[in-house]
């Protein structure tokens, strides 16, 4: 939308709640062009609801005050329950706002998908040719958020930076239970879910300290999930890359179970070095060694299934704990079933050309995009 | 004997000493509070001599009047539990900044948003809800009672009874950490090992058969018992909107038992419908929750919408606007309110096609909505207004229902949610939606209804009061919860870091501590009123120059409500009758056939109790025992024969004599 529409913005904030003058509205003034747009899509939508709104509410008042009992002047017709003409007009008023609103809405859906690549970087600027966009793989942990960052071979946890105008494709995926990828200042939030990915294209405009957060409530830990994203220029941001493999240990595997497990209030911590392939393990639940990924089960499946064998995969296919025993478990320990499950290993491996398969998303999560329903490819 | 470890698990399942919260100061002084009382209350009824009486007349009645008093009473002390949760929420993020904890650690205070929810939701609006229905729909089409009204007894005591599941978890175990609708994985067994969400299920799933029951038997009641005339076209509002809320009732509730179900085995046999193991799907469960939690919220409101309308044409002494046009919104919202629930959680990443269509879809039913409001009002228009306190919450109502429709469109057009969703500006628009409809609606009609029911009216002043302060209290509250939401503020959080929000929740804190002086001056209003009934009486049964049938009886109507069954041939057929000089037969009454009170209801229940606690603690042997017993019962009471009897023609004539009697005094 247009600068008019954040000019008006800016005049209905100043006009409407003058008093909240000195707080920050991130959601209303953001530092991102995608948020921008949705704070002016909340802009768009409350103006034209306030065409109806605004008389509604003053002829609820007038003619409260205007027939009350007392006066005994204003005309009194209580018979008087019918007309054709004022029939038509509250039900088309309402229904032109809703058209126009509608239409609004489905272009604005279609735009602004976090599913879809950027097409601007602000208002005013496109995209320049050959930029690529910043990856920025994203996993909930129970209670932090680790950031890894491919092109760059680096992993965070609780702090994430990128570089202002360049566009950025973060995918997201969750260690246990569900959460809320959400970044005020940056775009709108997307849930991040175990076993599934899903995706966020955005653009920071603005240099700054931005919080994000979880917004999806994910227990105990959860008010604590939160962590800073820096917005810095190019040179910030390399020297940002520069002290996090500076500073940073390794990730493999063992650094990463050892991170899954339940914490709260965790610190900021670096990665140098990246195991290779650990996002897209934990991604397919396969974190734990033994575990079946879940690409390959749902390999297993699209080719027919594993018929009477398949039994020996289950317990590689139980991602979150042994079998079962309710009795074993006390009041209060709620995360003890968390750990990895070891000797749960199966030792029958599955046929190998289900391992080697790309990177897609799981479950349908990508149905916009039609590239989650494509059956796997096979080698 | 009791050494034997094996011995006590076969007894107590996986209940031990441990699971009795003693080392939490708050759960024990509540305990004691509750103890004292209930002892206090049982020492007066036995003083009084109350419990024959309490048995025969209440808790085996399948009176619809007495049943419809007993789920407002239920729902009352239910808010009172759920308020206090409220309050304690308000408390607790009032507090917990500058590296402050708060007075709740996150243990505590993710169960009170939980039992909050679910509480206000399951044991607040819908009883209070369903009690009305009860009520006023047999007296408003001239029916003697419901169509099945053992049923009714039965629904009554089964919502009770997960009620009181509900309540057990506050002091022996705890309730779900999950939030009210419980989505999994967290809900799973894996990540929540506890009795939580067990409580949770079985306490819904009890009261949801309540609930299912009491919707199948109230539109039959609505559809085959109305009075002689009064066609489709000619029934109250308020019970067009009681039949859009039945079928609604009806064809939702089953989704959420089925859903709770498989929740349910995957939590004790170990299927994996909603884990992250072996193929399950948590998405589906939020999907089947909400194909139910979005009809819900209109088999909240359409009721609310019914006592409006009623409020409004009655105290404006006019007819409602457009009534036709009033009948076809409720049933458009009835059918629309099924084709939107993917709008509360377009942020899981459906594509853009797919939230498109449930946002569209969901703007479209603020047409029918809108429509209603203008109905309202252009009743109001060349009316002649008394501001009795019903027609205070309803205007109160108009204003404040607007504002939230509005926040809902803006969640309704996806981008914006995007931004929006799960955060305060959320809980904002929702409490706006609740409190200024469905809350504002039930105190409406809790002020209209009361002399019906009682015979005398609720005292005024008492009644402005709890108003303005609900009102006032209202927007004070919730407002800083809408300007926290556009500052990026999320819901569910229990500290705080930022130090510059703080003025906000202590605002909304102290917006709180007025709705509690609201619900405190409507306690008082019930007690005065009470002390005050001989001045506040009303004997003409027609309090408030009525329109519709219940009206025509007296206050509180007989047990049979009619002697004669009314024969309608207008709207709002009371008018219409005092209009056209309506004599009231004063002779040849017959005997009247009426259905017998029986405990097998409360009975039942009762049992359920026990069946679900044996559930929840894995006490395997109550389960068997108390599910046979739930059986013998059932089909026991099949062998009942004595289930109705004859009022005698002498009876009715002596008891309308005596209103013959109260009328004359009034000329």
């Amino acid at each position: 939308m247009s600068p008019i529409v954040r000019r008006l913005c800016q005049l209905s904030i100043l006009l409407i709640l003058p008093f909240m003058a000195g707080c920050d509205l991130v959601v209303m003034s953001p530092s991102g062009d995608i948020a921008q747009q949705q704070a002016d899509l909340i802009v768009v939508s409350t103006v034209l609801m306030l065409l109806i709104i605004v008389p509604v509410l003053f002829l609820t008042l007038y003619f409260a005050w205007h027939y009350r009992h007392s006066n005994t002047k204003a005309k009194y017709d209580p018979e008087w329950h019918h007309s054709t003409r004022l029939e038509v007009v509250i039900w088309s008023a309402p229904l032109a706002i809703i058209i126009a609103l509608g239409a609004i809405t489905w272009i604005s859906t279609h735009k602004l998908d976090p599913f879809r690549p950027l097409d601007r970087i602000d208002a005013e600027r496109t995209i320049p040719e050959g930029t690529k966009p910043l990856e920025v793989e994203v996993v909930a942990l129970d209670w932090k958020w680790l950031f890894f960052y491919p092109e760059y071979g680096v992993a965070t946890v609780n702090e994430m930076a990128a570089p202002v105008d360049r566009p950025i494709t973060f995918k997201i995926t969750s260690s246990s239970v569900m959460n809320s990828f959400y970044v005020p200042a940056l775009a709108g939030m997307i849930y991040a879910m175990p076993g599934m990915e899903t995706k966020l294209h955005a653009v920071i405009n603005k240099e700054g300290v931005f919080d994000g957060l979880s917004s999806n409530y994910s227990g105990p830990g959860f008010s604590h999930m939160r962590f800073k994203f820096h917005s810095l220029n190019e040179q910030g941001f390399d020297g940002w890359i520069a002290q996090v493999k500076q500073n940073g240990t390794a990730l493999n595997r063992d650094a990463y179970l050892k991170l899954e497990k339940p914490s709260e209030k965790e610190p900021v911590r670096y990665y140098a070095t990246v195991e290779d392939g650990l996002y897209r393990a934990i991604l397919n639940v396969c974190a734990t060694p033994g575990k079946m990924c879940m690409d390959e089960m749902m390999h297993i499946d699209m080719m027919g299934g594993a018929g009477l064998e398949s039994h020996e995969n289950r317990d590689r296919l139980k991602y979150d704990g042994g079998p079962i025993d309710i009795n074993l478990r006390g009041h209060g320990e709620e995360h003890s079933a968390v750990e990895p499950a070891a000797g749960s290993q199966s030792t029958k491996n599955m046929p190998a050309e289900g391992m080697s398969h790309g990177n897609h998303s799981m479950q349908g999560m990508d149905m916009a995009k039609g590239d989650a329903s494509e059956a796997p490819k096979t080698n | 004997m009791f050494s034997n470890p094996d011995l006590l698990k076969f007894i107590f399942g996986r209940l031990t000493l441990e699971s009795i919260p003693y080392h939490e100061p708050i759960l024990v002084a509540t305990f004691a509070a509750v103890a004292l009382g209930g002892i206090a209350l049982c020492a007066f009824i036995t003083y009084m001599k109350w419990w024959g009486p309490l048995w025969n007349d209440w808790i085996t009645s399948i009176d619809h009047k007495k049943i419809g008093i007993m789920y407002i009473i239920l729902a009352i002390v239910m808010l009172l539990r759920g308020f206090s949760d409220a309050i304690m929420m308000r408390i607790q993020q009032a507090i917990a900044f500058n590296g402050s904890e708060g007075y709740l650690p996150p243990h505590h205070y993710d169960q009170v948003f939980t039992a909050h929810g679910v509480i206000m939701i399951f044991f607040v609006a819908m009883p209070f809800v369903t009690g009305f229905m009860n009520f006023v729909v047999p007296l408003q089409i001239g029916a003697r009672d419901v169509s099945f009204p053992f049923l009714n007894n039965f629904s009554f005591w089964m919502t009770t009874a997960g009620a009181i599941i509900v309540m057990i978890s506050l002091f022996v175990g705890e309730f779900a950490r999950t939030g009210w609708l419980a989505y999994p994985p967290l809900s799973g067994v894996e990540y929540s090992p506890g009795v939580g969400v067990d409580y949770y299920i079985w306490g819904l799933q009890v009261a949801g058969v309540g609930t299912t029951l009491s919707g199948i038997n109230l539109i039959a009641t609505i559809v085959k018992m109305r009075a002689p005339g009064m066609s489709f076209m000619k029934m109250p509002v308020f019970t067009w909107t009681s039949l859009c809320t039945n079928i609604l009732i009806v064809a939702t509730f089953p989704i959420l038992t089925a859903t709770l179900v498989l929740l349910s085995l995957d939590r004790y046999v170990g299927t994996n419908f909603f884990t992250n193991d072996l193929g399950g799907n948590p998405m589906m469960y939020i999907n089947l929750i909400w194909i139910w939690g979005h009809p819900e919220v209109y088999i909240l409101i359409l009721p609310a919408f019914g006592i409006f309308s009623e409020v409004v044409a009655t105290f404006s002494g006019k007819r409602l606007f457009g009534y036709a046009s009033m009948v076809y919104a409720t049933c458009a919202i009835m059918i629309l309110s099924y084709l939107v629930w993917l709008h509360h959680f377009f942020t899981m990443g459906s594509g853009a096609s797919v939230n498109a269509f449930f946002g569209i879809t969901t703007m479209i039913i603020s047409i029918p909505t809108g429509a209603k409001i203008f109905n309202w009002l252009f009743t109001i228009y060349r009316g002649r207004v008394r501001y009795e306190v019903p027609m205070l919450w309803t205007i109160g109502f108009m204003v404040t229902f607007v504002i939230g429709g509005m926040t809902g469109v803006m969640l309704a057009v996806p981008p914006a949610d995007f931004v929006l969703h799960n955060s305060l500006f959320l809980i904002a628009h929702f409490h706006n939606v609740i409190i200024g409809g469905v809350l504002f609606g039930l105190m409406a009609g809790v002020t209209y209804w009361y002399p019906k029911a009682f015979g005398y009216k609720l005292d005024p002043f008492w009644g402005k009061m709890s108003f303005w302060f609900w009102f006032i209290g209202f927007y004070f509250a919730f407002m800083p919860l809408y300007v926290l939401g556009l500052m990026g503020i999320t819901r569910r959080m229990s500290q705080f870091d930022d130090p510059s929000l703080q003025i906000w929740f202590v605002i909304a804190a102290i917006g709180a501590g007025m709705i509690a002086i609201g619900i405190l001056s409507f306690i008082i209003q019930l007690v005065v009123s009470y002390i005050k009934r001989e001045e506040l009486k009303d004997e003409t049964g027609d309090p408030w120059h009525g329109r519709t049938l219940e009206w025509s009886t007296s206050s509180p109507p007989p047990e049979y409500n009619f002697a004669f069954t009314p024969v309608v041939h207008d709207h709002d057929s009371w008018y219409d009758m005092k209009n056209r000089g309506y004599a009231r037969p004063l002779q040849g009454f017959k005997p009247i056939h009426m259905p017998k009170n029986t405990g097998t209801g409360a009975i039942l229940a009762a049992l359920n109790i026990a069946l679900a606690f044996g559930l929840i603690w894995y006490m395997w042997w109550l389960v068997v025992v108390s599910f046979v017993a739930i059986i013998a019962v059932a089909i026991g009471h099949t062998f009942n024969y004595k289930r109705d009897y004859y009022i005698p023609a002498e009876t009715v004539s002596t008891e309308e004599g005596k209103r013959t009697e109260l009328l004359a005094k009034q000329v």
